[in-house]
């Protein structure tokens, strides 16, 4: 049976949606008519064969990445084992790590090469390429809980800014995270980089042995889940305002790490209702558009 | 479709795609489109969360009905667009904690008025229940932190009146998050655990019987113990010799009751605790809890003194009832006059199932309460104050998730509606903390261009139709809610 990706205009006839097994993009691109186009064919040209192309790599892609080298052949395998390799040398960490942005990045990748643009995103659940050029920017919502409603800070990233990339992690997502944070959200040159760290500072905000925090084998929940028997969060008990500091303090500690290393370009990281930020995240603590009763409370570290 | 192959215990393997995830029961695939549902590969319908999620631009605009709107405030009644989901762009169709959107004036995030933060807003909740579940005033707490308070009593039913301002903004910034989490929750009909200083701890869900202290809730009763004595006695008649129905406010004795006065019923020699009020109704027989009738007790003979030897006699019969039925017991005097109990006789038992079946089903009702007297009606109007008095005038109809609504009269548009009635995850939140809730302001083309309306964002309800969830509103009701 001939399985088809999804491709398909949203219904505001401006943002494409492709989806593949797990892939989901939202991308829009902004420029001439002709070349908003051509950007779209080309990323479902793309888009066509490149869940195969991965899954012909899977075992591989799920096993722990050796820091020196890898066997890997694919352009988005390799993307996603480069992205990971300087956290392999001190951790266990897969190339499935930046699974996602590592394909959000193939794709803009594959329009910006067919299509002079203005400004594009490629959204790949929360994991952002982002194209910006001349005076264009884009404002990002920030939210620290998928299942809850509602926006939490805004950032802001103009074409002057190095970021190129977005990318979220935490215990809510799709993906299992080894620590507590609700959502580290990172800035980095890349979408593969954000990726990766996301997911490295997420696993660093963390109580260890605290009895509050329920852990299941990743692989008892998803039977070839690539962290195997690593124990994953699944719930996080009444914390102290002590604790939650100190679980926030050792993300950012991490955080602080990749930033020196040049690895990340900032980071917001968001547990139990309390944030810390590392480095530039263009965060406004302003009030949202339309919203002036309510201002958002400034972030509280750092 | 697809199909899947049974691989190792109950395990399926999906081959919806390449990834071939292993996929535990109960447990979705990496995709989460696909899922075990008892060793059977199916697909979980993302499209709920696409159509709720999917952004209709930026502004609170009348809806004009296939090009000929005829003025009617209600023109189509099984048709009406709610503000969920209007309020934020979300372009990804699977909860995304990142979001980007080009949308409206430059800004890319967009949080449009419609869906109103309310940072003055709370719920009322309503259980109906006669056991105690604190004293009035008392604080109600929801993980520990202070969410609000017992208030009055109403027939039946304990109230609570949970959240407002001064929670949600006024103490700590935990007191804040764990309120705003359970205003939410409590108005999404999720299930609650509320703790009341010096009382009872209660699962409280929209729609759902209270569990209090680890027990449902089956029953309101069927009135106070001397309604129960007035509504029966007549049933009883020549079945027993005497009545107690046990209760926390007003406990009856049917041969001492005005009731049993008029069906001759002969004096029994019964001697009450508590404190008369008239004949045959006593106050405060024992201690209020969660035991007989709302009361603390758990042995029904504990209301009573001796028998009086002047009138009782052995083998003279008695009842004891609690006021749902609920609890029920029959006993016969030995021959020291102590009341000793026996297997109740089929027609009293009859009785008291009767009570039962008269006794409402418990429930536990929420009605959130907001004001939208600022900001928010800057997004309807130039001219906010119009707004309000318009809505003052009856001339604009306001619903909540297209629910009926009860606008408080007085200043601001300050109105309480039912939770139950709005479709599910209406609310959302934002960490002022303050609820995100859908209000929609309904009204004449005519009189929204005489208010100072965005005309030049009204579009035909048509072209909301491909790409907004249709759902069937309970119902629709005319003129002003």
């Amino acid at each position: 049976m001939k399985r088809l990706p999804q491709i398909a205009l949203l219904p505001d006839g401006k943002r494409l949606h492709l989806q593949d097994g797990p892939i989901d993009l939202v991308i829009e691109a902004s420029g001439s008519e002709g070349e908003v186009r051509a950007a779209y064919e080309a990323a479902a040209r793309r888009f066509n064969g490149l869940l195969d192309e991965l899954c012909g790599e899977l075992t591989e892609l799920r096993k722990a990445a050796d820091p020196a080298c890898s066997a890997l052949r694919g352009v988005v395998a390799r993307r996603m084992y480069a992205a990971v390799a300087p956290f392999a040398a001190g951790h266990f960490i897969t190339p499935m790590a930046a699974v996602a942005g590592s394909v959000a990045e193939e794709i803009l990748g594959a329009m910006l090469a067919e299509a002079r643009l203005d400004r594009a995103y490629v959204n790949n659940g929360g994991d952002i390429a982002l194209h910006l050029t001349g005076a264009e920017h884009f404002a990002v919502g920030l939210m620290d809980r998928p299942d809850h409603r509602g926006v939490m800070q805004t950032m802001r990233i103009d074409a002057g800014d190095s970021a190129r990339g977005i990318a979220t992690s935490g215990r809510h997502g799709r993906s299992f995270s080894l620590g507590i944070a609700d959502a580290v959200t990172v800035l980095a040159k890349t979408a593969a980089q954000a990726d990766a760290a996301a997911t490295v500072i997420a696993n660093a905000v963390d109580l260890p042995g605290h009895p509050g925090i329920v852990r299941l084998p990743a692989n008892q929940l998803q039977p070839d889940s690539d962290l195997g028997a690593r124990l994953v969060t699944r719930s996080v008990g009444a914390l102290g305002e002590g604790e939650i500091d100190d679980a926030l303090n050792a993300g950012v500690n991490r955080a602080q790490q990749l930033l020196a290393e040049g690895l990340i370009e900032g980071a917001a990281l968001r547990l139990l209702g309390e944030t810390a930020l590392v480095g530039s995240t263009g965060i406004r603590a302003s009030a949202l558009p339309g919203f002036h009763e309510s201002p958002l409370e400034k972030p509280a570290h750092v | 479709m697809t199909d899947a192959t049974v691989a190792g215990g109950d395990k399926i393997r999906c081959d919806a795609c390449p990834v071939m995830c292993y996929i535990k029961p109960g447990a979705a695939g990496a995709c989460d489109r696909y899922a075990n549902h008892n060793g059977e590969l199916v697909r979980v319908d993302p499209h709920i969360v696409l159509e709720r999620t999917v952004s209709h631009g930026g502004r609170l605009v009348p809806f004009q009905a296939g090009g000929d709107w005829d003025g009617k405030i209600v023109h189509e009644p099984n048709v009406f667009v709610t503000a969920i989901g209007a309020g934020t762009t979300y372009p990804d169709y699977k909860p995304a904690p990142f979001i980007v959107s080009s949308e409206v004036d430059g800004v890319d995030m967009v949080t449009v008025v419609t869906e109103g933060i309310f940072s003055y807003c709370g719920v009322k909740v309503k259980i109906d229940t006669d056991r105690y579940l604190g004293p009035e005033t008392a604080t109600v707490r929801a993980e520990g932190e202070a969410i609000g308070h017992v208030t009055t009593s109403e027939y039946g039913s304990q109230m609570l009146s949970l959240g407002g301002v001064h929670h949600l903004t006024g103490g700590s910034k935990k007191e804040g998050r764990v309120t705003c989490d359970a205003l939410m929750d409590l108005s999404n009909c999720k299930p609650v655990e509320l703790t009341i200083d010096g009382g009872a701890t209660v699962v409280v869900q929209a729609g759902y019987p209270p569990i209090v202290n680890g027990v449902a809730e089956e029953r309101m009763r069927v009135g106070c113990g001397s309604a129960t004595i007035g509504m029966f006695a007549k049933q009883w008649h020549g079945k027993v010799d005497e009545v107690v129905v046990v209760d926390d406010h007003i406990t009856g004795v049917l041969s001492e009751h005005q009731a049993g006065k008029l069906l001759d019923i002969p004096d029994t020699g019964i001697k009450m605790k508590g404190r008369r009020s008239t004949p045959g109704r006593y106050f405060q027989v024992a201690d209020p809890g969660t035991g007989w009738g709302g009361t603390n007790i758990s042995d029904p003979l504990s209301v009573l003194g001796p028998f009086n030897p002047k009138e009782a006699r052995p083998g003279l019969t008695m009842l004891m009832v609690s006021t749902t039925g609920e609890h029920a017991a029959y006993y016969e005097l030995d021959e020291a006059l102590r009341p000793i109990q026996k297997q109740m006789p089929p027609d009293l038992k009859f009785s008291v199932e009767r009570i039962q079946e008269n006794c409402e089903p418990a429930l536990c009702t929420v009605l959130f309460m907001g004001g939208a007297g600022g900001s928010l009606r800057a997004g309807v109007t130039d001219n906010p104050v119009r707004l309000t008095r318009s809505v003052k005038d009856a001339l604009t109809r306001v619903t909540s998730g297209g629910a009926p609504v009860y606008v408080w009269p007085g200043g601001g548009i300050t109105f309480m509606v039912d939770v139950t009635q709005m479709p599910a995850g209406a609310f959302g939140y934002v960490p002022t903390p303050a609820l995100v809730a859908p209000i929609e302001f309904t009204l004449r083309l005519s009189d929204y261009a005489a208010l100072g309306g965005h005309m030049d964002h009204v579009r035909p309800l048509a072209s909301l139709r491909d790409n907004t969830e249709t759902r069937q509103m309970p119902y629709m009701p005319g003129g002003r809610a």
